[in-house]
């Protein structure tokens, strides 16, 4: 090595090859990550995996042909599917107003500021919200039936009550107009950038060939977009899918949602085998991981266009 | 085209977004208030904090939320410092790393907790206060993605080398770099990154639910399965807390609008 001189400004950024000691002072952190988030996972998918005496079976995985747990997956999936699709489209035309659709400036600035709140209004608060809004005795509930009339024979006709139209709140309806309502908040948040790195270059473009606004959304803009759209999508999936304390909140645990019953497989075995238990929580990692796989896709090919 | 058409196309969207928001805002705040029968008060708030089961839970969880973001600071900063100086090739492990909380859903993390740290020999779970140590480490690993985002973009915004090098020439050790010059350097992403951690914290029900732990969340569960008024009075105040946390993070951190995401759910 050449002895250096002080006065010369040295390299920014000397290309050191990382040496064990370098490694070594991220020696707390992965230890750290290895206890308590490593081991446990693996100690899960270990268990996936084992008989109770720890021997290696496949067994366990036979829970995946039981009537019961199927049919949790199916309610969550449905739930997932469905607020990230609602949730989804609604934000995404939030969003476009707020970005490209000249909404007025004020509104812009407080669904802007609101759709941070309520994308971070989540847990059991969400729940009580709703249920002060739209359970039986809620506001909204309240108003609707109180409105009232007196029919051609006289008695008093209250025709909007919605519980007296199927509708409840402690439902799988319920629970989709709950989540949406921090679902579609994050797609706003998510999906911003993205309207923002529309180009106006190519609606002109696009409208000096002639082309109508359908015409720029539908071969133009709305390809361009679609990657970004399902990726926030995906994360919107994701993020209901995983939830536990709004729809515990919400129905006491009346509807089998995954987390639910894994919530009570660990409160009380209700499965009669705690290995089965395991499996079915690495049935969700796994579906997390395909999910996750997929945003990252999605992501990589959006990048690519909004760096240009 | 028309322009006009386009903008009240808009507006209908906007219109919807803000009664989505308002309505149901509006209307636990209406049904709060509402727990003395004929007249407006606040009694549901009242009866809310003068429960001392609410002020312990609530003291419970802040006090685990002071401790698991300063624990989470102190481990995270040194860490990313470390990747920006020496190992920028360990950058991409530990982002991926950093977001395994977003994969494995809490529920089956928590389980997995229980699994490794219910019985020996890594037992934790037998005295309140090693079942504190496993509650704080299960906020850090969850907040995780939020405090590991803040500081990368603190960090990623000062120059790591040149600092280290200056501190260095005038004669400091590695704590008082750390100490002295990266942490004053790193205040409005530790900010952000804390309130947000601390947020999560006070809200999260999964760990102290199956941990046994008192703290806010299951408290909260149960006050909505046998209350009536008390739960619209605590979404408000929960409302009010969320409001608070991300106001200050955009006082702070004014001209760099990072957006954030609070809490899990």
């Amino acid at each position: 090595m050449t002895p250096q001189n002080p006065a010369l400004p040295k390299p920014k950024h000397p290309p050191l090859p990382a040496s064990i000691s370098d490694w070594a002072g991220l020696l707390p952190f992965f230890v750290f990550i290895l206890a308590f988030l490593i081991l446990p996972s693996l100690s899960l998918f270990a268990g996936a995996f084992q008989d109770p005496q720890g021997n290696f079976t496949l067994v366990n995985l036979n829970l995946f042909k039981d009537e019961y747990v199927l049919k949790s997956y199916a309610i969550s999936l449905q739930v997932s599917v469905i607020t990230s699709l609602v949730g989804g489209v609604f934000g995404f035309f939030v969003a476009y107003a707020i970005t490209i659709g000249n909404a007025p400036r004020w509104m812009r600035n407080i669904l802007t500021t609101f759709s941070g709140l309520a994308a971070n209004f989540g847990g059991v608060p969400l729940a009580f919200a709703f249920i002060a809004t739209l359970g039986r005795t809620g506001f909204v509930t309240a108003i609707l039936k109180s409105i009232c009339y007196a029919d051609a024979a006289g008695a008093q006709v209250c025709p909007f009550n919605p519980y007296d139209h199927g509708f409840n709140l402690y439902s799988l309806t319920g629970l989709v107009l709950t989540y949406t309502y921090f679902q579609f908040p994050l797609m706003v948040l998510t999906i911003t950038p993205a309207l923002e790195g529309l180009k106006k270059d190519w609606r002109e473009a696009s409208a000096n060939l002639g082309a109508s606004s359908w015409q720029y959304w539908k071969d133009v803009a709305l390809p361009i977009l679609l990657p970004s759209i399902l990726g926030a999508m995906i994360l919107l999936f994701g993020s209901a899918f995983g939830a536990f304390a709004t729809a515990q909140a919400l129905t006491g645990g009346s509807i089998y949602l995954v987390t639910i019953l894994i919530g009570q497989q660990i409160r009380g075995d209700v499965l009669n085998n705690p290995n089965e238990g395991y499996a079915l929580a690495f049935g969700m990692v796994v579906i997390m991981a395909i999910t996750i796989t997929g945003y990252t896709i999605l992501q990589r090919r959006t990048a690519r266009w909004l760096k240009v | 085209m028309n322009a006009k058409r386009f903008n009240s196309w808009a507006v209908f969207w906007a219109v919807l977004a803000f009664l989505y928001f308002f309505i149901p805002m509006y209307g636990t705040l209406d049904f709060s208030l509402r727990m003395q029968k004929g007249t407006l008060g606040f009694l549901a708030y009242q009866t809310v904090l003068a429960d001392p089961r609410f002020l312990a839970s609530f003291q419970y969880s802040a006090i685990m939320g002071v401790i698991s973001v300063t624990l989470s600071v102190l481990l995270f900063v040194p860490t990313v410092y470390w990747i920006y100086l020496r190992v920028p090739r360990a950058r991409p492990i530990v982002e991926v790393i950093t977001i395994l909380p977003f994969i494995i859903p809490t529920i089956v993390f928590v389980f997995g907790l229980i699994r490794t740290f219910g019985h020996p020999p890594l037992q934790l779970t037998m005295t309140p206060f090693k079942t504190d140590i496993l509650m704080v480490a299960g906020y850090i690993v969850l907040s995780m993605p939020y405090m590991f985002r803040a500081i990368d973009v603190g960090m990623r915004a000062i120059d790591v080398h040149t600092l280290t090098e200056a501190a260095q020439s005038l004669g400091a050790n590695w704590g008082q770099i750390l100490f002295n010059v990266i942490f004053p350097n790193l205040r409005v992403a530790l900010l952000s990154g804390a309130l947000i951690s601390f947020a999560l914290v006070i809200g999260e029900l999964i760990l102290g639910d199956f941990l046994v732990r008192p703290a806010l969340g299951p408290y909260m569960v149960e006050v909505g399965r046998d209350r009536a008024y008390e739960p619209a009075a605590l979404a408000m105040m929960s409302y009010a807390l969320t409001w608070v946390c991300l106001g200050l993070i955009q006082f702070f951190s004014q001209g760099n609008s990072s957006r954030q995401q609070l809490t899990g759910r």
